[in-house]
């Protein structure tokens, strides 16, 4: 299976810190790949440096062959790099149907000048974010709370939520950062299943970092450890478990 | 979405504001509403910078006056027909805000709040000081009315009729751009702009754009008073005027379509009213926004829209009663 994200040897520095040395990261076409390590590991500042939200010191960033390294994050989400967010990012001045319409933003094509004069364009692309919105909210089970605030959702929904907004985007690749934090063993479950079903119904590749080990283990396809800004461990889930660095790392074993 | 209850929300409010002048006793008032209107057009503008993008303009009156030097100059000094200097420094106030936010709204922070408050202190001193072409602090006189295609605009109540007109419309336009795929991306900024970034939307580029279309529909609204009152001076422009029209924005109620509106000719109208009680009317003034701030917090128009939410509840209560 071909890799579709290829992130290579990158290096992110604050200040005098090393947040990521040399990181390698790859996603397999289709695949669930998850990214997991000790806290400060730089599991966030790696989907950060992949999105063009920080900017990398060295190192490239590949999506399917095109080279994303350098562009802004709008043109990487143009291109197809979603991701949702830790703490969550929700537009809460907007109902929850339009943070959907929102996330479609990149598939539709119109401008300013076809809104003001209400051109046939604006009427065909605003019907199909609002079918693409309806269809993603039907998909998580958010339907019949569209037209409530977003801002109003309790915060298990609120994670839905933007799952269904990343979705609108169709993304290319959809990247998960801790989607489980807060949300009870219940949601996590269903959490789980929405993943996999992301990847079987929508072809979505996803990357996944997560804290939630029996989520990592139970969907992922494989496995890289992080440690200190450092990739310690790639493989299988079986395999790093196993991996006597990984369980030193997590036990605070080893004197990296 | 929406656009017939828009369209005739707009149509609803030009009958409401051509009414106006025929219930008021004075002639005197319409005046007072010609520059309710004035403001009004600023801050509908100013509205979409703020209340919807989420962007503070501390510069805004500038802006108002770089129209109205601009169109004033561009008649008296250069001779140009009065509509074609309108356009033109509706451009120009356009082109000046696209300059400044170019380097400032790559940034994110108070940069544009900053680098507008220092350009509405230069513009302040361009004015006073470049006395051979501005008249100074003393302004300048002899700015012709409006005339388009033969029509002279020579009475106040056509000048309140056209202006009426010109605001339902920049209305509409404002309520279509807010409901499309850019105005989403607008609030989108406001709330959480990193998502935003995610989604795609291009933040500066986005930013810019309504910075530059606020700024626009000031110049339009600064040009259209150097024609109204045929007379232009920098006292009219300062910093003040625009802290007014931001707190014009937030009265009103910030991010409701039609709050700046409420605003703007609320802040217009009532010195107008306080006059009655001279030595105490800045006092007056004063109190009254701290209390409109304190008990509506949603502003003016978040105010009333709760006040007829309770009311229709009561209504159906009591219908409700007797079925």
């Amino acid at each position: 299976m071909a890799d579709l994200l290829q992130a290579s040897a990158v290096s992110v520095r604050f200040g005098g810190v090393a947040a990521l040395s040399e990181a390698d990261f790859t996603v397999p076409q289709g695949r669930i790949a998850s990214l997991i390590g000790p806290n400060g590991a730089g599991k966030t500042t790696l989907f950060n440096a992949i999105t063009g939200m920080v900017a990398a010191a060295s190192g490239s960033v590949r999506l399917a062959g095109r080279d994303l390294t350098g562009l802004p994050p709008h043109l990487r989400a143009r291109a197809g790099v979603v991701r949702t967010f830790q703490n969550l990012q929700l537009f809460t001045n907007m109902s929850v149907l339009e943070n959907v319409m929102t996330g479609a933003h990149r598939r539709l094509g119109y401008g300013v000048l076809a809104a003001v004069l209400k051109l046939p364009a604006y009427w065909r692309g605003e019907r199909e974010a609002g079918a693409i919105a309806r269809e993603c909210l039907a998909f998580v089970g958010l339907s019949d709370l569209a037209d409530a605030p977003a801002g109003d959702l309790p915060y298990g929904k609120q994670r839905l939520l933007e799952m269904a907004r990343a979705l609108a985007a169709d993304p290319v690749l959809l990247l998960l950062d801790e989607p489980a934090a807060g949300l009870n063993p219940r949601e996590t479950k269903a959490l789980g299943q929405l993943i996999r079903r992301m990847r079987d119904e929508r072809g979505v590749t996803v990357a996944l970092v997560e804290h939630d080990m029996d989520l990592v283990m139970g969907i992922s396809d494989e496995i890289t450890v992080l440690s200190f800004g450092r990739v310690i461990a790639r493989g299988a889930p079986g395999e790093v478990q196993q991996n006597p660095e990984v369980v030193a790392a997590y036990l605070g074993g080893g004197e990296e | 979405m929406g656009f017939s209850r828009d369209l005739s929300a707009c149509g609803g409010f030009l009958v409401l504001l051509l009414t106006l002048p025929h219930l008021l006793a004075n002639d005197y008032y319409i005046s007072v509403l010609i520059l309710g209107c004035l403001a009004a057009m600023t801050a509908v503008g100013l509205n979409l910078l703020i209340g919807f993008a989420g962007q503070i303009s501390l510069g805004h009156a500038a802006f108002v006056g770089l129209g109205a030097y601009a169109s004033g100059l561009l008649t008296t000094l250069a001779g140009w027909p009065v509509l074609p200097a309108i356009v033109c420094a509706v451009a120009l106030t356009g082109a000046a805000a696209w300059l400044i936010g170019i380097p400032t709204l790559k940034l994110s922070g108070h940069y544009l709040a900053m680098a507008t408050l220092g350009f509405g202190i230069i513009v302040s001193i361009v004015f006073n000081e470049a006395v051979d072409l501005t008249g100074g602090p003393s302004g300048f006189v002899g700015i012709p009315r409006l005339e388009i295609f033969g029509f002279a605009f020579d009475t106040d109540l056509s000048y309140y009729r056209l202006l009426a007109a010109l605001l339902a419309v920049q209305m509409l336009v404002f309520q279509n751009v807010i409901r499309s795929r850019a105005g989403r991306a607008l609030r989108a900024i406001h709330t959480a702009e990193a998502a935003a970034r995610c989604m795609g939307v291009d933040v500066a580029g986005a930013k810019l754009f309504v910075f530059t279309l606020s700024a626009g529909a000031a110049g339009l609204s600064g040009a259209l008073y150097a024609h109204y009152l045929e007379f232009v001076a920098p006292s009219s422009f300062g910093f003040l005027h625009s802290v007014q029209y931001i707190v014009m924005v937030v009265l009103g109620g910030m991010g409701n379509a039609w709050g700046a509106i409420l605003g703007a000719f609320f802040l217009t109208a009532l010195p107008e009213f306080l006059r009655a009680f001279e030595d105490v009317e800045t006092v007056l003034y004063g109190g009254i926004l701290i209390l409109s701030m304190m008990f509506l917090p949603e502003g003016l128009a978040g105010g009333l829209a709760k006040l007829w939410g309770r009311v229709r509840a009561k209504r159906d209560a009591g219908e409700a009663g007797r079925g």
